[in-house]
């Protein structure tokens, strides 16, 4: 081994602030003093994704979360994820019915089509919603071609718009997968926030070639996903992780005198379930509870939250 | 290829000459932030990709910028509350990135040393030359923007090279903490004169692998810390130990997480009478001083001695 290329000991990045060009450095304590609707210290914003898991997805460039697991046809992993679809998001609805709490549902444009009186029934239950790709095999990354990602934006906003009768300008990616251009073509396509960069606690500006987006902050560490089933966490140990959050984050709020934004992203086909809801409900219900609790849509903290 | 490292000569722990710290303490007690910068496009080492899915891998790297912005700040306010000074693993290249972090620490009088120029660049596959140069950038960079004569040095993502130690020692490092062999600091054998020794720096409560490893949840990783603790000092009574808390804002910084851990902190320096909270330098300078000679003097008269230094060929017994 004659050792690396000189290009591996070149750092055209080192520079201040982070290796891209599309927020500056800045230390959250920093940042002015936020002000949200109703003066509260704690905003609570969930977030729902509804997805649709392919029977036969290519797994390129890699397997989502969730996707098919054991050899064709994955009846098992299919099923379990469309029962989110049909059972989960049903018990999530009602669930927020009960608490009075509006969600964000993050919505796949495959699902849109699929299963339009989902989409419907969301809405008439007052929530948000926001797209989500076009499914979870239909991955942003840099070797896609830019036809093909535009098309997968635009079909996955069509769709959405037929279900719902919404052009909609918020954005999760399948997977929090982007390639470098994705934002800039989420920009162009009228997005005008996005929630894939769980770079920050606050909203944020977000430059890229084709205009400005707000990054919103959307945890990645707190969600269903990440506690129950990677880090194989009980129910209780989720729910006293959450409240735990809120603690901090409320205590934070009142000793910097700046609101905290706790985010939650919770899965139809996991929290849904039935041994689940209620440890939700519990963990949701405490955070409610605590006063100075509001629960913000999108287009509030887009509003309030100084960027 | 070797099939033994012989960095060190075994040494039991048992019947260990006395190591007494300053003040009569019985556990030394250091917290290791490490504060790193993982590039969003870095080039690939032919032994190790950088991130997990294709460039640019926006979840594991917009949770260490976060890290950056949010959760160091976090971390560093418990650690005031409690008076804790860190030593910080640093990716060189944050005094470039992220001089405001840098400031806030300097302010703090906490100690920096080497982690590398970012944690997306391994040393696996470099020259001498190259692995000389990425030490001196250290050396040269930390010194111009702190003042600091860095002593220590843990390896950019624990990679390493057959002569990572030795280049320490000859670079007039103290302490390396890429090895998990003890609880107590030890000399390592290495080329030349100069006096290297293994700093106790434990991945077994390094939060990276309580979390992510062995998915501990925040509080039953902040009642491991205890139990850890509560241990070293009891055995510190003997002989002196080390307890390291190596730590990532990107992970102890988040909402669900710093509450148990501040508890943690609490409970370990409310034994300020018995506890040495200090530096990981501080650590060195002292065991050098005083405990080196005698940890030699030890290992000779237990007849454990072996010859070589750090992956040397060890002649083998009865040949």
């Amino acid at each position: 081994m004659s050792g690396l290329p000189d290009s591996y000991f070149t750092y055209a990045r080192r520079q201040a602030g982070p290796d891209h060009g599309h927020y500056p450095a800045s230390p959250i304590r920093e940042r002015a003093p936020v002000v949200l609707p109703g003066g509260a210290s704690l905003a609570l914003w969930v977030v729902v994704p509804l997805e649709f898991f392919p029977l036969n997805p290519s797994g390129q460039p890699f397997k989502a979360p969730g996707a098919m697991q054991t050899p064709y046809p994955d009846l098992r992993h299919y099923t379990t994820r469309d029962y989110g679809n049909r059972v989960g998001a049903y018990r999530l609805l009602k669930l927020f019915a009960r608490l009075g709490l509006r969600a964000t549902f993050a919505v796949q444009g495959a699902v849109a089509e699929r299963y339009p009186g989902l989409i419907r029934d969301v809405l008439f239950d007052g929530h948000d919603i926001c797209a989500h790709g076009w499914d979870t095999d239909s991955l942003h990354h840099s070797t896609l071609a830019e036809a093909v990602e535009n098309s997968y934006i635009t079909r996955t906003l069509d769709a959405i718009e037929a279900a719902s009768g919404q052009r909609v300008t918020g954005w999760l990616s399948p997977a929090r997968a982007e390639g470098f251009a994705t934002p800039a073509r989420l920009a162009a396509q009228g997005i005008r926030w996005f929630a894939d960069w769980a770079h920050d606690e606050l909203p944020t500006r977000f430059q890229t070639s084709a205009g400005e987006l707000i990054s919103m902050p959307l945890s990645n560490e707190l969600d269903d996903w990440q506690i129950l089933i990677t880090y194989t966490r009980p129910e209780h140990e989720w729910l006293a992780q959450v409240t735990d959050a809120a603690d901090w984050l409320a205590a934070e709020a009142v000793r910097l005198n700046s609101p905290r934004v706790l985010t939650l992203t919770v899965r139809p086909y996991v929290s849904g379930l039935p041994y689940r809801i209620k440890a939700l409900g519990n963990s949701l219900q405490t955070v409610l509870n605590r006063p100075g609790t509001s629960v913000l849509s999108p287009d509030d903290l887009l509003r309030a939250v100084s960027v | 290829m070797h099939r033994d490292p012989n960095l060190y000569d075994f040494w039991p722990y048992r019947d260990r000459p006395k190591i007494t710290w300053p003040g009569n303490k019985k556990v030394a007690f250091w917290v290791a932030p490490n504060i790193e910068f993982y590039e969003l496009d870095p080039p690939t080492n032919p032994s190790r990709k950088p991130w997990g899915r294709p460039h640019p891998d926006i979840v594991p790297y917009s949770a260490r910028d976060w890290g950056n912005r949010v959760g160091h700040w976090r971390l560093m306010e418990v650690m005031d509350e409690f008076k804790v000074r860190g030593s910080i693993s640093l990716s060189v290249a944050m005094l470039d990135h992220h001089p405001e972090i840098i400031r806030a620490c300097v302010e703090r009088e906490w100690e920096f040393f080497s982690h590398g120029i970012y944690n997306t660049r391994y040393s696996y596959n470099m020259t001498e030359a190259q692995e000389r140069a990425v030490l001196e950038d250290s050396i040269k960079s930390v010194m111009d923007a702190t003042g600091q004569r860095i002593r220590g040095y843990l390896a950019p993502a624990l990679t390493h090279t057959e002569r990572t130690l030795d280049l320490l020692a000859e670079y007039g490092f103290w302490y390396s903490c890429d090895l998990f062999q003890d609880d107590q600091p030890q000399p390592l054998k290495v080329k030349g004169d100069n006096r290297l020794i293994s700093m106790p720096y434990s991945l077994e409560v390094n939060d990276v692998i309580t979390y992510g490893v062995y998915n501990q949840s925040p509080r039953a990783y902040a009642d491991a810390l205890m139990r850890h603790f509560d241990q070293l000092l009891e055995e510190g009574a003997e002989t002196g130990t080390v307890m390291c808390i190596p730590l990532h804002a990107y992970l102890v910084g988040h909402p669900h997480r710093i509450g148990p851990f501040r508890e943690a902190l609490r409970y370990i320096t409310s034994h300020r009478d018995d506890v040495w909270v200090t530096t990981a330098k501080e650590i060195a300078e002292f065991y050098l001083a005083h405990h080196y000679d005698q940890t030699l003097t030890d290992i000779a008269r237990r007849g454990n001695a072996r010859p070589g230094t750090g992956f040397n060929p060890i002649p083998q017994e009865g040949v």
